[in-house]
């Protein structure tokens, strides 16, 4: 390959900026448009150059970021399922409670308990990196997975991104 | 100390942008800067850490053949390099000053267990952490 058909390291790195600032804030909306103003590009643009960038979607992207800090409210504190919930960005307890499940395999009460009931990890660590490794890796869309695991079609289609 | 790690560096995308934010923005000092033809050799310090350099290099030939020097540079800007952490006294103090000299922090401070901790990047897109020293760790 060419030097000159890949990507603009400045391009890339605004591309980082729209990444750190759903990683921020990953509980607001995320539309295409706020994102693509974050990169200074434009939406289409926007789309393919994150999923070039980064593997994935920028949207599935955020859906993984959501559910980090869902399992890790749940995990770390004693607030009630809808309030994390709400308090992470999905607009209903129902669509949150299925993508949870059908992403990580469990509900959010049942990996509470999971969780609550092994040690903290270690605090030599920056928590923000061991929090990170435990991010679900979302390399298909929700929908794909659903259809690929029949008993959990348990609702309608739902769009990934709230 | 005469042992230990002296020099360590970071991957940037231009080594006077890379100055001007590590020396003007951050208060690091020069340590040395030295150039033989396209090359230079740029180390900062931090002024409570004399025995420490983190040196600022831009990844081009003839070190790196161009393609692999690309290379570099993308994984940079994707800030795919590793996690650096920079150790303060007081988080939301440097918070606040380093913001209004334009840092642009990612996170900004939060309480986690007891330890207090913000992350911003550099220009090229690499990633610190800042995070306070417990009062028991200093």
């Amino acid at each position: 390959m060419s030097v000159a058909a890949r990507p603009d390291p400045k391009l890339l790195r605004r591309l980082l900026r729209a990444k750190d600032r759903m990683d921020a804030a990953s509980h607001e909306p995320w539309p295409m448009e706020r994102l693509a103003e974050v990169s200074g590009v434009s939406q289409a643009h926007f789309a393919r150059s994150f999923k070039a960038a980064f593997g994935v979607p920028p949207h599935r992207y955020l859906l993984t970021r959501r559910l980090e800090r869902a399992r890790a409210l749940l995990r770390d504190t004693d607030a009630r399922i809808i309030e994390i919930a709400f308090q992470t960005g999905w607009n209903s307890l129902g669509t949150f409670g299925r993508t949870f499940r059908d992403v990580l395999g469990a509900t959010p009460s049942e990996l509470r308990a999971r969780e609550q009931a092994v040690a903290r990890p270690l605090e030599r660590a920056p928590a923000c990196y061991l929090s990170a490794a435990q991010r679900p890796n979302l390399m298909s869309a929700v929908s794909e997975k659903r259809r690929r695991e029949p008993r959990h079609m348990s609702g309608p289609e739902e769009r990934e991104v709230p | 100390m005469s042992q230990g790690v002296g020099v360590v560096g970071l991957y940037v995308r231009d080594q006077d942008e890379a100055v001007a934010f590590y020396v003007e923005k951050l208060g690091f000092a020069v340590h040395t800067d030295v150039r033989n033809g396209d090359y230079r050799w740029l180390t900062v310090q931090h002024p409570e850490q004399p025995s420490f350099q983190l040196g600022l290099f831009k990844p081009q030939a003839p070190t790196l053949d161009d393609a692999t020097a690309q290379t570099v540079q993308e994984i940079v800007a994707k800030g795919a390099m590793p996690p650096l952490v920079l150790v303060v006294d007081d988080c939301r103090a440097a918070y606040d000053r380093l913001s209004a000299r334009g840092v642009e922090f990612t996170q900004s401070p939060v309480d986690r267990y007891g330890a207090v901790d913000a992350s911003f990047r550099d220009p090229s897109g690499n990633g610190w952490k800042m995070i306070e020293a417990r009062p028991d760790a200093r």
